[in-house]
């Protein structure tokens, strides 16, 4: 008994010591639930090419920001860019890696998707509550078409901090006064009505299951998981489809400013057809940590490549042009991490 | 219809009621039981436990590290738990029979047993986590040890305080001095007790999700370091179970069966032992 | 009682590393109190204490925090699932002392044991999956239709049908914490000596009424401290009640709107608290949620023992 008792207790600790023995294979990354189809997909591949696992915890962007800053990953990951001020207190470094787009996944019987027209001021009156039903004459007017039921709207939120929500509700402040006034933008807001879902997986599932429900996802989600979305009206006026080309149109006009570790908003941009709710995803590592760094970079300037750039374009994420790449290259060279 | 009838007609219909009460309970364990073997024995397959996860949205891969993860999580947690609660036990039994102070730390220990999981999770991660930068199965195994002391503690006291002290005394009479009783003595005498509230304890930590939320995280890798974050059954399926993902969605009904019929089988057959061993 | 020569020094020893050890209870309990009010003092500087308690606030954007919204949903899933669970329970303990047969109280008190085995995650998902649907696509309209038109008691009812709301993590609830009121019901009505429930039948009494006016009173003291047990248990849910809560942070009238408890927003926002204060808020919550559970744990506990004496006498 006492034999095989301590074989037991030594087999396990010669196992969990192996284990450490990979310590330098693994690197540590959490947050935004935006990216993380993507992330998840090149960290499948770099571990196939090189053997190092990056692991990716999608809990939102609140929790990479906080992790990162509480120095208990080796990056963080946020769609909310940090703005300088905060990066400097905090002591990281910031660089966007990629840009998506949010859309409004619905799920209402008989309405097939990219059927539905909104814009940012009806969005803003259905989170609001204001817009209570299916068939409200401002969702009437801008589907003059669409055969609309009685239903109640049932709306769909996050209940994490998420940059997701931080887009969305910028998104909204821009194009809603009333929402701006009443609620206003952030990781995470109080919400006037609807339910929360943890991550953009959370919106997706719920929004799927319950009929006559609303929100707001990032697109790969809606796509994965055949949720049907809406179109949106853009500042310009037109209606446009969410893709590729309408996210790379808002994502050219952002202010990229290394020097302000590249913050800015690309929401309600000015481009004929750009996406109006569209977001740069940001990596956050702690300066100090230059080892460490060093890998991540190493990690993040592989999805600088052209393969990498096809799997994203897979996901319909637009990668960033290849002159903000070089600005991001620069930025870590001055930083001692390229 | 004389009062003799009415009382037995009450009878009959209150007593009909806790039949009714019973067969209501008998339903949802039948219901959860089936259900989870329904959807469960739907999505299992090999590949579950030789393949790690797929990144999501594409289909197939396993829950091989989750399994793994949640193995060691467990045994750790184990060896870290129940040798200070099978001692804690016998100071309560033993050394410190009838004192205050073992009064106090057995009512203490049953306050502990049904504590808010989720608060011991938060505890380990402000000693654990937070001072090492970065999640660890460490923390993960300490936090579920810390959910397990009490319950192997108070079974550990309660077996030992059955062996009866006549049997002490004999011992006692013999010469021998009272660590010897309690290990050759009392510690036979109440074994099987004492191994079945060990497996009971490891039954129940073996389902926690809340305390590995915030301390072991999650790994989407293949993984045997506990220094890093490590997958477990519990959390994977509680990531799965609110994603979107159909497959992910099946692979979590999956894992949660063999959880259930593992847990099911220490649990019943640990209540199985007790009650032929200490029948009366 | 041994009041035994230690001279031992093996004994001492000994006896000194199984007191080390227990003493690892006391030491935790300690531990995380320290840990929560020491973590939560920024929140509380900047709030008060009565002030959190009481504040509706659960805002992250203006930093305003409070805990009423997170009480308010514990309080109402935690008692609603308490009385459906507490009749069903007392129910089953009568059933398997007086009704079932002896071959039959083993195997039933095993299953309803096994009730209290499944982990909360398993009820979470069956929640979610199987249950949710059901409520909000059959039930919960129904009782819209039915008791939602009534005047008073039709508030509790309004609202979207969703099955994710406090009504459903309510039931799912109650269904987890039927076993511990159920075993300690059962314990309790054990020890009443079966002289007198003789004699009770010997005066002519039907079983329901040896129930009623013998059993029942008799081991009162232990069925309350089963209840208290079963609210502290519920108090502390998490995982079971986090699929189908719905997590949103307000005080409603109507059990078909989603709510947020004190576990599931630990369970949600933890991690992700990006401002100290939030962090510091969540650590209050946590603070509460234990000095709430402590001391009905406690209480259960006295109870339990108190009734335990006046049985041993």
């Amino acid at each position: 008994m006492k034999k095989i008792l301590s074989t037991l207790i030594g087999m396990a600790m010669a196992i969990g010591a192996m284990g450490s023995a990979f310590a330098g294979d693994m690197i540590n990354g959490a947050g935004a639930t935006f990216p993380y189809p993507l992330y998840s997909a090149w960290a499948f591949a770099y571990e196939k090419e090189t053997g190092i696992k990056l692991n990716y915890q999608s809990i939102g962007s609140g929790g990479g920001v906080r992790q990162v800053a509480s120095r208990t990953v080796d990056f963080g990951a946020s769609d909310d860019a940090l703005k300088p001020e905060d990066i400097e207190k905090d002591k990281l470094l910031q660089w966007p890696q990629v840009i998506g787009g949010e859309v409004l996944a619905i799920n209402i019987p008989g309405i097939k998707s990219e059927e539905m027209i909104l814009d940012g001021e009806t969005v803003g009156k259905i989170y609001l509550g204001v817009i209570k039903k299916w068939n409200d004459p401002a969702i009437k007017a801008l589907n003059p078409n669409l055969n609309l039921s009685d239903q109640d709207i049932t709306v769909v939120h996050r209940s994490d901090g998420s940059g997701t929500t931080a887009v969305f509700t910028h998104y909204l402040d821009e194009a809603s006064p009333e929402w701006k006034s009443k609620v206003g933008s952030g990781k995470s807001v109080n919400w006037p009505v609807g339910i929360g879902a943890k991550g953009n997986e959370g919106v997706a599932n719920y929004v799927k299951r319950l009929k006559n429900s609303i929100g707001y996802v990032e697109f790969v989600y809606a796509k994965q998981n055949h949720l049907a979305y809406t179109l949106l009206k853009n500042p310009a006026g037109n209606i446009v489809k969410p893709s590729l080309e309408s996210f790379a149109e808002a994502g050219a006009s952002g202010d990229y400013n290394p020097s302000k570790h590249f913050y800015t908003w690309i929401t309600n941009t000015k481009g004929a057809n750009a996406w109006p709710i569209t977001a740069a995803t940001n990596i956050l590592v702690a300066k100090e940590k230059v080892d460490g760094n060093k890998r991540v970079v190493k990690f993040f300037d592989w999805t600088f490549s052209s393969a990498s750039d096809a799997k994203a374009k897979e996901l319909v994420y637009a990668p960033l042009s290849e002159a903000l790449k070089k600005k991001v290259r620069e930025y870590w060279k001055a930083n001692g991490l390229y | 219809m004389t009062r003799e009838r009415v009382r037995k007609i009450q009878s009959l219909v209150a007593l009909s009621m806790s039949t009714l009460a019973a067969v209501f309970g008998l339903f949802w364990l039948v219901f959860i039981l089936g259900d989870v073997l329904a959807h469960g024995m739907k999505a299992l397959n090999l590949s579950l436990f030789t393949m790690d996860p797929a990144p999501p949205g594409v289909d197939g891969g396993g829950l091989r590290n989750a399994f793994v993860g949640q193995m060691m999580i467990t045994v750790f947690a184990t060896i870290l738990g129940v040798p200070i609660g099978v001692l804690g036990g016998t100071f309560l039994a033993e050394y410190g029979r009838g004192t205050r102070l073992a009064m106090v730390i057995s009512i203490l220990s049953d306050i502990m047993v049904s504590v808010p999981s989720i608060v011991v999770g938060i505890f380990v991660y402000a000693i654990l986590v937070r001072p090492f930068g970065h999640f660890n199965g460490w923390a993960g195994a300490v936090a579920l040890s810390i959910i397990m002391i009490p319950v192997v503690l108070r079974t550990t006291e309660d077996m030992l305080s059955l062996v009866p002290w006549t049997l002490r005394e004999a011992a006692f009479a013999l010469g021998a001095p009272y660590y010897k009783v309690i290990i050759q003595v009392v510690y036979r005498g109440a074994a099987t007790g004492i191994l079945t509230g060990i497996l009971l304890s490891i039954a129940r930590v073996s389902g926690e999700t809340a305390p590995l939320l915030f301390t072991s995280f999650n790994n989407s890798f293949f993984s045997t370091n506990m220094n890093e974050p490590i997958s477990s059954l519990t959390v994977t399926i509680f990531q799965y179970a609110m994603g979107p993902y159909d497959d992910w969605h099946a692979q979590a009904w999956a894992a949660s069966f063999m959880m259930t019929v593992f847990i099911l089988i220490l649990t019943i057959t640990g209540r199985a032992v007790l009650k032929w061993r200490y029948r009366r | 009682m041994p009041r035994l020569s230690k001279r031992n020094p093996i004994d001492i020893a000994f006896s000194s590393i199984t007191a080390i050890a227990s003493i690892s209870v006391i030491l935790f309990i300690a531990g995380i109190f320290y840990v929560l009010i020491t973590r939560s003092s920024l929140s509380i500087q900047r709030f008060g204490i009565i002030k959190f308690l009481i504040s509706t606030d659960w805002d992250p954007v203006r930093e305003s925090f409070g805990a009423a919204t997170a009480i308010f949903g514990t309080v109402v899933t935690t008692t609603l699932s308490l009385m459906i669970a507490i009749p069903v329970a007392i129910g089953i303990a009568i059933f398997v002392t007086e009704v079932a047969p002896n071959f039959l109280k083993g195997p039933i008190g095993m299953a309803i044991e096994l009730l209290a085995a499944i982990p909360s995650i398993i009820y979470g998902m069956w929640g979610l999956f199987t249950i949710s649907p059901i409520m909000g696509n059959y039930i919960e309209p129904a009782l819209q239709n039915s008791i939602g038109k009534l005047p008073l008691v039709g508030m509790l009812f309004q609202g979207t049908p969703m099955g994710i709301d406090l009504l459903t993590a309510s039931i799912i609830l109650s269904i987890m914490i039927i076993p511990f009121t159920a075993s300690i019901s059962r314990d309790s009505f054990n020890l009443t000596p079966a002289v007198v429930k003789e004699s009770a039948y010997a005066l002519g009494a039907t079983k329901w009424e040896v129930v009623k006016d013998v059993v029942i009173p008799y081991s009162k003291l232990g069925v309350f401290g089963g209840i208290i047990l079963s609210l502290g248990r519920a108090l502390g849910e998490t995982m079971a009640v986090a699929f189908v809560l719905g997590n949103n942070h307000r005080i409603t009238t109507s059990l078909f709107d989603a709510a947020a408890t004190i576990t599931v927003t630990l369970a949600n926002e933890f991690t992700e608290a990006d401002t100290d204060i939030y962090l510091s808020s969540l650590f209050n919550l946590a603070l509460v949620l234990f000095i709430l559970s402590f001391i009905t744990l406690a209480a259960a506990k006295l109870i339990l023992l108190k009734s335990e004496k006046r049985h041993s006498r």
